[in-house]
């Protein structure tokens, strides 16, 4: 642990700093959309968006390299194809009904589809690994940035249409009849899930970002009355999995995605029995 | 004429997948009217509600609450949905759902107003005390007079309520029951219950929904019209729940 914390303070290790202050900003908006996406039950459609994020960072990939467009980062790809397929995730679940599962799945393997062939169409080698389950070394200060926005922006919206996406998380039908456009705030929910799950894409990667954002809600589930409470309490487990496991990654020369994801599985697990079993 | 009456449908159609769930159906509800819906399940009971609701639009025919479509006369209906899909495990306390039927267009955060009209609603389904314990610690039919309580919150003239009575115990029912009689002095109430024979003591009229909807006073509830409705010979047990002290027999 000594050595770990020595590293830590080398400037050599810039990016493990920069790991841990990424994963503690994104816990704020972790918590607070992951809480959301747990009590609407809709961590499917999350796993649907951070997918065909895929396609969008291929995408970037081929622009920047075939068509000269520098400009074009992989996150920005990334940025825009979460968001449209949020949009279009989020009309097919308020529209498709008993399709809805069928055309999420679809759209699914479709995003990641198109995000590999955009990258055989590329010249040059890219680590696909290092997007689809994170690596840390990608990550550089304009990061820092885009998560700081990110969670001004969630908790902004947030705090200030709480009420609207408790009552359209628990009884969305009621809520119309109050007069509220449910469908407004089930897409803008949606998005914001989207945007959230793109941040934590360069520390943990594409296929385990949805664990993050369920697992410290359903922790969180265990202790919380309210729907504050567990939200506050997703944002330090989640905070507290990010930077043990990032500097468990490193101490044992590990993955950080998969380390972060089997430190809060297990947690998850073992309380889950505690909590099922165990307490009864 | 028409003002007396609160809810007006007529000929009103409605089919799911080419086959029709109502037929034709013409219904006049006047105020103050307490009347509980019954019918076989699939006959359309909730249809009816969601009609009246505007959550459905009919195929045909014309639906008119307080004189307006349905839509714009939403904010004076009070609903409660059959509990069944809502997540019982939400982190919510008492009061959060309650409030919940504050929340109108305008308001993004709870007033004091909206905080003590909450607080009365409770009281009024006799739960006082309640309001900071959390909805998952409740029991059924805590739940149930909860739900109510978020459905007057609004201070509705109309209460619409879908199977209140389900999943709970009969002293329960009978409770709740008392409570929607009290409120009834107050505002118009439908309620679809599958156990007529119970009813029939509190409620004003009967609406007997199977693809056709027929609005009976209780006094004129007997065999026959439940047989005409329910389309089939069914044995009918009068539920009066008290027997003369000697027993009874059935000659």
């Amino acid at each position: 642990m000594i050595e770990t914390m020595q590293a830590l303070l080398d400037p050599d290790n810039l990016f493990l700093r920069y790991a841990l202050v990424m994963g503690g900003l994104a816990s704020i908006s972790f918590g607070i959309i992951g809480t959301f996406v747990t009590i609407k039950r809709i961590g499917y459609l999350a796993g649907a968006i951070s997918h065909s994020v895929f396609g969008g960072i291929g995408l970037a990939i081929f622009l920047q390299v075939n068509a000269g467009l520098t400009w074009f980062d992989p996150i920005l790809g990334a940025t825009l194809a979460a968001v449209i397929s949020a949009v279009i995730i989020g009309l097919v679940s308020l529209h498709a009904k008993e399709r809805e599962d069928t055309i999420i799945g679809t759209l699914w393997a479709v995003g990641m589809a198109a995000g590999i062939l955009f990258i055989d169409k590329t010249a040059g080698y890219f680590n696909l690994s290092s997007y689809l389950f994170g690596d840390i070394l990608l990550i550089a200060k304009k990061d820092l940035i885009y998560v700081s926005c990110l969670d001004a922006l969630v908790l902004g919206l947030s705090i200030l249409f709480f009420n609207r996406f408790f009552s359209v998380c628990f009884d969305s039908e009621f809520m119309s009849l109050r007069g509220i456009n449910t469908s407004f705030f089930y897409l803008l929910l949606l998005v914001l899930t989207s945007l959230t799950v793109v941040l934590l894409v360069r520390i943990v990667g594409i296929v385990l970002v949805i664990a993050l954002l369920t697992i410290p809600p359903a922790i969180a589930s265990f202790y919380a009355k309210r729907l504050w409470q567990m939200m506050f309490f997703s944002i330090l487990l989640c905070a507290f999995f990010t930077s043990t496991g990032l500097l468990l990654s490193y101490a044992f020369s590990l993955s950080s995605g998969p380390t972060i994801i089997i430190l809060s599985g297990a947690a998850y697990l073992v309380l889950l029995i505690f909590h099922k079993w165990i307490k009864n | 004429m028409e003002t007396d009456h609160d809810i007006i449908l007529k000929n009103v159609s409605f089919a799911y997948k080419q086959s029709n769930i109502l037929e034709d159906v013409t219904l006049f509800i006047h105020k103050g009217e307490f009347a509980s819906i019954v019918g076989p399940n699939g006959g359309g009971k909730t249809t009816l509600l969601k009609l009246i609701l505007g959550l459905l639009k009919p195929d045909n025919g014309k639906i008119s609450i307080f004189g307006k479509p349905p839509e714009q006369a939403r904010q004076k209906i009070g609903y409660m949905p059959q509990y069944a899909p809502l997540d019982m495990n939400f982190p919510a306390t008492v009061m959060d759902v309650v409030l919940m039927g504050r929340l109108a267009k305008t308001t993004l955060w709870f007033s004091k107003k909206d905080r003590s009209e909450a607080l009365a609603a409770i009281d009024e389904v006799g739960m006082n005390g309640f309001a900071g314990i959390g909805f998952n610690e409740l029991s059924g039919g805590q739940r149930q007079r909860i739900l109510i309580a978020r459905a007057l919150c609004s201070r509705p003239a109309i209460l619409l309520l879908d199977e209140p009575t389900a999943n709970v115990d009969h002293e329960t029912e009978i409770n709740l029951f008392s409570i929607l009689q009290a409120l009834n002095s107050t505002m118009t109430i439908l309620v679809v219950s599958h156990d007529l024979g119970f009813v029939s003591k509190y409620v004003k009229s009967v609406i007997c929904v199977n693809r056709k909807v027929v609005i009976h006073p209780t006094t004129l509830m007997n065999g026959l019209l439940i047989k005409d409705i329910y389309h089939g010979d069914l044995k009918m047990v009068r539920h009066d729940h008290r027997c003369s002290e000697e027993g009874h027999s059935h000659d």
